[in-house]
């Protein structure tokens, strides 16, 4: 029975992540239609409770059991259960989150399979000759839709690009059992680490408070994290900031950081250079502040500030805090 | 040890003249091509453990058109030993499955401790060839990297991969193939004797037959998916330009977040 299949990624703490529950959301509105069925696919050691969130989005689930996981890295052994599967019931479309794991899952799950892959989707419609994917490229320069040749491929959803909204009725769960040895070699985690910063992810925040050079040094993100704290965000960084070593590389967005999708960018004495522009520009509201009112970032922010950062992010903070108290 | 690095050259993101040709493909002519960033990453961490190790040679392999080269003297000029260039006019239009069965391909002919490539393009950001190559050459894939540290008399290779809340420590037999991110560190700058030094290193040339390719399995002919159409962004709104003191400021920008239902 074909139909679209969207693959459900588990959170080292074993829940669903929030990037599953957008491409399950997108799943079932390529198949509104009603011609298509929605499955979701959730692979790894303890895959129930994550395949029981899944199922609150889509009417079947198959939860497949696979120990290995559990201390090894995931997506090379996930891509290979998939492929299994995908092989014995043919669905036309595999949704896969667009993040690191799913990045390393759709490769290989692509080159196991052969199914080509539309990569960083924002937006995906169904039509007779298949799905169409929308994509944003040249760091936002330029808006394109792409298709699969055969009507059949992978397509990775960037975060952020729908909102996740649960089915009206809860669907089933179905066991599947593992089938067959795992060929490729399997990687082990000898040890995990904790970040090196209790920051939150910038990932699939709603809201991101973002500092560049401008914030002039470690200290400064004290305020920039105020910010995010009040406005319940998570905090960026440019690639200068990242690399003065005033914060973590795991928050820097850009051209070799991360892509965010926002509904609030707040950019404290970042001047928009091509380079960080690539990573933030979809956001849905971008606010500036800035001393230069020339700076690149007055051309596509929504609303500029021109003044110190320092001291209008205080005013800032201190109206925040007057609102929520 | 022996380092093989997939370079790729990318239109330059800072030169703004990205652009796609009438057939929907990358128009090349219209910006220069960079190294991709990410790549220099990898390729620094190359440098720096063939230097630490004393011996060694890093290899860069590069699936390109025919004017790589130019692109490629880049970074030998930066410290690599040697390049190798698969190119062919079938494999105009390859998509990511052909890109990574073509490099696939071409690892086979080359002998190797270790294989890097950046995480993702900043043309094509789909960030799915090395874990498609690392799948097809059946080698033992680690992803994400913000260390690397080889350890030549075990002939392993660990590495710390960056993760949604932290770090895994991977640990794999050589060889393998690790993607790799900023977090490795900046890349040098090519001095001027590297950049002479450049000039007169081998670059050698593969073609689709030397690799056992069949043309019609890549390019155009042999693509999974196609770009159907294209279209500039919708422009965003006039910008506010608010120059107000910082109190008044605060206000405005809390009255425009209320407006968005932000806050």
């Amino acid at each position: 029975m074909a139909g679209i299949w969207v693959h459900g990624e588990i959170a080292r703490d074993g829940s669903l992540t929030k990037l599953s529950t957008e491409a399950a959301t997108l799943a079932r509105s390529i198949a509104a239609d009603g011609a298509r069925e929605v499955t979701g696919v959730v692979i790894g050691a303890e895959p129930a409770a994550a395949a029981e969130a899944l199922a609150e989005f889509v009417p079947r689930v198959l939860a497949l059991t696979e120990p290995m996981t559990a201390d090894h890295a995931a997506g090379m052994i996930v891509a290979q259960r998939l492929a299994t599967l995908v092989a014995e019931r043919q669905p036309d479309v595999i949704l896969i989150g667009a993040g690191p794991e799913g990045r390393d899952l759709a490769g290989a799950l692509s080159a196991l399979t052969g199914l080509g892959v539309l990569a960083n989707a924002t937006a995906v419609r169904a039509t007779s000759d298949g799905p169409v994917a929308t994509h944003s490229v040249f760091g936002g320069k330029l808006i394109t839709e792409s298709a699969l040749v055969s009507g059949n491929g992978i397509i990775t959803v960037r975060p952020n690009s729908v909102t996740a909204e649960p089915a009206g009725t809860a669907g089933s769960v179905e066991v599947v059992a593992a089938a067959g040895d795992l060929a490729q070699p399997a990687v082990p985690i000898v040890e995990r680490l904790p970040a090196e910063s209790k920051a939150a992810s910038i990932d699939d925040a709603r809201i991101i408070v973002a500092g560049g050079r401008g914030v002039g040094g470690p200290e400064g993100f004290g305020l920039i994290s105020d910010l995010a704290a009040a406005l319940g965000g998570a905090v960026g960084a440019t690639r200068a900031a990242v690399d003065s070593g005033w914060i973590p590389y795991s928050q820097q967005i850009g051209q070799t950081g991360k892509i965010v999708k926002p509904q609030l960018y707040l950019a404290m004495g970042i001047s928009g250079a091509i380079q960080h522009k690539v990573g933030m520009q979809t956001a849905s509201t971008i606010v500036a502040v800035n001393r230069d009112p020339d700076a690149p970032i007055a051309d596509f922010a929504d609303m500029i500030v021109i003044g110190d950062l320092v001291e209008v992010g205080q005013a800032l903070l201190a109206e925040l805090r007057a609102r929520s108290g | 040890m022996r380092i093989v690095v997939l370079t790729k050259p990318v239109p330059d993101p800072a030169s703004g003249g990205e652009r796609l040709g009438p057939d929907g493909r990358l128009d090349r002519a219209n910006s220069p091509a960079v190294v991709n960033g990410n790549d220099e990453y990898v390729l620094e961490k190359a440098l720096k453990l063939i230097e630490a190790a004393g011996e060694g040679e890093v290899i860069l392999l590069t699936m390109a058109p025919a004017t790589a080269p130019e692109t490629m003297r880049k970074a030998l000029a930066m410290g690599a030993t040697r390049g190798v260039l698969v190119s062919d006019p079938a494999l105009a239009g390859s998509d990511t499955v052909a890109t990574a069965r073509v490099l696939a391909a071409a690892l086979s002919t080359l002998s190797f401790d270790l294989v890097f490539a950046g995480v993702d393009t900043s043309d094509g950001t789909a960030g799915v060839v090395a874990p498609g190559v690392a799948a097809l050459a059946g080698l033992p894939f680690l992803s994400y990297a913000a260390t690397i540290e080889p350890d030549a008399a075990a002939q392993t290779v660990r590495v710390r991969r960056i993760t949604a809340d932290g770090f895994e420590v991977l640990e794999a037999p050589m060889p393998a193939i690790i993607s790799g991110t900023q977090a490795l560190g900046e890349p040098r700058y090519p001095s001027l004797k590297g950049i002479m030094a450049a000039r007169s290193k081998e670059i050698t040339t593969l073609s689709l037959a030397d690799i056992g390719i069949e043309p019609s399995a890549v390019g155009v002919d042999g693509a999974t998916t196609k770009v159907t159409d294209w279209r500039a962004p919708a422009p965003r709104g006039a910008t506010e330009v608010v120059r107000e003191a910082p109190d008044e400021a605060a206000k405005r920008i809390v009255t425009l977040l209320a407006e968005r239902r932000i806050i």
